[in-house]
């Protein structure tokens, strides 16, 4: 087969590259140019630099595979950034990976593919797809440190039939010794650097593009009383505990940050707990719906445990009822269906109550 | 492999080869030395210094300076009036100069000199007039290139030189006729104009080596400080086989410009022509609008990105660009198709196919049934 390899630059992606590579594809590789920098270059700092385009180049290199840099600033741009201040200033807290994923890496990208006469995408993501006999299923990474599962929720069976995941079967410390087997540079590289700009630093990316969010404004309490001030809602998330310049007997945490009025909400650990949420714009991966108050486990944060939870529709949603009670359930993040290992599906969270 | 992309680059001329040969080897020696290997090279440089003199139509050799390649005589050609003496010299250039030109004004610009860019037409052509009206009593040099590497598009140079000195008998011309050697007969005279850059890597010479050629008399503050070569213009040993090798790539260009002329415009002719037959609602971008250099064509295919195109093409063993790419290679809106007033959506889509000195007629073919075939494969 032909595979287009999303590579960032990461030791993730060049693993990727290099297992399409030995089992035998013709493998093309490609990097996306998601910002750039004032004077239009790739940034030298953060994501996408011009560094870490050099590394996927010359993992392609050694790899003996075409390698591109693709233009998608004005996709990034109108889909991720767009979409991440809408939400914000919506006072809500988004997950700019999965609009990423959904419009660009497995929306534009995977349209590319099928231009640039591949069969398949294949990305470095820690999770895996198989197929049951009738239908593709998401599952976990096997490293489940490292699970990217939840920023893929909202795949469904046409892109899960167009994509590999060649490394979710492999741990951090595999894929890195392969890539040190193979001798790509990328083997030492450190982690993480696949967040963007967004995602990776979010506050600084606020504070420099949302004049709103670096405005100074009243933190005030479940009942509007000012308790105290801020300077700019881009500090605070809800959960938060620390920073917030108020001292009460008890700890206060934030319950609300709504950016279009600098306004910081904090509130008892009580005030912060809910029992359910209401979940919109939810998908399963299987096409089909899970019965009426489905068991599942449900995970409200990229980096938290699931916790179990029943399903039930409503409003074309879904009411998430947790076995106990949640701390931070955050409107905007994506609240994500798992059963053992198999992803569901999942949706954004609307209101947590 | 099909190689349509001899703007970028053009492969070597066996006499570019062969005249380098030996000062890759025996005559290894340093040009500013007292000895004999140092008066072998030397001797050299000095030779090809009065080939390209006459070539290019300098009064003198020393009005030859040579550089690093296009983008350092394009950077001495603004940079070198506008800062000598004392003063900052303003420069007026076109709105489509190479980015070696427009980033030179630019820094320029950030040492107070006064910068103005001229716009165009739709073909991206800057007439007299409007240079002319761009310049005034602080002008030092005007630039406005040959013709353009994007689009080939040839600007009427000589008359605005013309129109710039009626403007301020002062100015100096200064013209990158990088591409414009390849297929025009190019000199100081023709042109009108008081300094000219040529790059040797672009008529079959070797990478890295360039020229800025001038009129008598022209004070040039030097961009590359240092032991003095080049008469203090531009300091640094000498690249010996390079200089020798451009000049030698030069001369071998101009005796085969006529022939090179028949060939290339035979392979456009026919890559147009069955190009359209083929693709019917392909656009050229320049066609018959107006003059451009044989060996450039510029078009897009409606609903189909440049980047998709392209790398089509590569993998079917198809070496062509568009206009403009960055350093990590992706493709970058294009400030020449912007200044034609091209919508954004269309310059994405535009590609260039540059024919060479080992094209031939039949390659006109081949070029446009690989497209053809990309297109019917993506459609
Ligand atoms: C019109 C023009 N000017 C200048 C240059 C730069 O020349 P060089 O690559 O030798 O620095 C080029 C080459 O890309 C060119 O096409």
């Amino acid at each position: 087969m032909r595979i287009l390899v999303a590579m960032s630059g990461g030791v993730d992606s060049s693993v990727a590259a290099a297992t399409m590579v030995e089992r035998g594809h013709e493998v093309i590789g490609v990097t996306l140019k998601q910002w750039s920098g004032p004077d239009g270059r790739l940034p030298t700092a953060g994501c996408c630099t011009v560094a870490d385009a050099e590394d996927a180049r010359r993992v392609a290199a050694k790899l003996g595979i075409p390698y591109y840099v693709l233009d998608y600033r004005d996709r990034f741009a109108e889909s991720v950034v767009a979409h991440f201040t809408s939400e914000y200033l919506a006072g809500r807290t988004p997950n700019p990976c999965i609009e990423c994923n959904r419009r660009v890496r497995f929306g534009a990208l995977l349209s590319r593919a099928a231009e640039l006469g591949c069969d398949r995408l294949a990305t470095g993501h820690h999770a895996r797809v198989d197929h049951d006999g009738t239908r593709y299923r998401l599952l976990v990474g096997r490293d489940r440190d490292k699970d990217q599962s939840y920023v893929l929720h909202m795949l469904g069976q046409g892109e899960l039939a167009s994509i590999l995941l060649p490394i979710g079967e492999m741990t951090k410390t595999e894929v890195r010794a392969e890539a040190a087997r193979l001798g790509l540079r990328t083997a030492t590289k450190a982690d993480s650097q696949d967040l963007c700009f967004v995602a990776g630093d979010y506050r600084e990316f606020l504070r420099e593009r949302l004049p709103q969010a670096a405005r100074p404004g009243p933190i005030v309490d479940a009942t509007g009383t000012v308790v105290g001030s801020h300077r700019g809602t881009a500090d605070f998330t809800i959960g938060q505990r620390k920073g917030l310049g108020v001292s009460f007997g008890e700890p206060r945490y934030v319950v609300g940050v709504d950016a279009a009025t600098s306004t910081v909400t904090i509130g008892r650990r009580e005030e912060l707990a809910v029992e359910a949420c209401l979940v919109t714009g939810v998908s399963f991966i299987s096409g089909g719906a899970p019965e009426e108050g489905a068991e599942v486990a449900v995970k409200i944060r990229y980096r938290s445990a699931a916790v179990a939870a029943t399903l039930w529709t409503e409003n074309g949603g879904r009411r998430v009822r947790f076995s106990e009670a949640q701390l931070a359930v955050s409107p905007g993040q994506a609240a994500v269906f798992y059963r053992g290992d198999e992803v569901l599906g999942g949706g954004t969270i609307e209101e947590a109550a | 492999m099909l190689y349509l992309d001899h703007a970028a680059t053009t492969p070597m001329r066996p006499e570019a080869r062969e005249a380098m040969a030996p000062y890759l080897d025996a005559d290894f020696g340093n040009p500013s030395g007292l000895h004999a290997p140092s008066r072998r090279a030397k001797d050299a440089i000095e030779s090809a210094r009065e080939r390209l003199a006459a070539l290019l139509g300098a009064a003198h050799p020393l009005d030859v300076v040579f550089t690093g390649g296009g983008t350092e005589s394009d950077n001495l050609g603004l940079a070198g009036p506008c800062l000598a003496g004392s003063g900052r010299g303003g420069v007026v250039i076109s709105a489509v100069e190479h980015e070696a030109v427009i980033e030179t004004a630019r820094f320029l610009g950030r040492l107070g000199c006064p910068v103005r860019v001229v716009p165009v037409d739709r073909f991206g052509r800057a007439t007299p007039g409007d240079v002319a009206a761009a310049v005034d009593e602080s002008t030092r040099v005007v630039s406005v290139m040959a013709a353009n590497n994007e689009t080939g598009v040839i600007q009427p140079v000589a008359e605005i030189a013309a129109a710039a000195r009626e403007a301020n008998p002062a100015v100096l011309v200064h013209t990158d006729a990088v591409q414009a050697m390849v297929s025009l007969p190019v000199n100081l005279g023709l042109l009108g104009v008081d300094l000219l850059t040529v790059a040797s890597h672009k008529v079959g010479g070797p990478k890295g080596v360039g020229a800025l050629v001038m009129r008598p008399g022209i004070e040039l503050e030097p961009v590359i400080h240092g032991g003095g070569q080049e008469l203090g213009r531009r300091s640094g040993t000498h690249d010996v086989a390079g200089i020798v090798g451009m000049v030698a790539a030069a001369e071998a260009a101009v005796f085969d410009r006529d022939r090179f002329g028949r060939d290339v415009g035979e392979a456009r002719s026919r890559f147009e022509a069955k190009l359209t037959a083929a693709v019917p609602d392909v656009v050229f971008t320049i066609g018959a609008g107006a003059d451009r250099l044989v060996q450039h064509s510029h078009f897009r295919v409606p609903g189909i990105s440049a980047e998709t195109l392209l790398i089509r093409l590569d993998g079917a063993g198809v070496a062509a660009s568009a206009g403009s790419a960055c350093q990590s290679g992706a493709l970058e809106m294009s400030h020449v198709l912007a200044a034609m007033d091209l919508p954004a959506e269309e310059a994405a889509e535009c590609v260039r196919i540059t024919f060479g000195w080992t094209t031939s007629p039949h390659d006109g073919d081949s070029a446009a049934a690989a497209v053809a075939t990309v297109v019917g494969d993506l459609r």
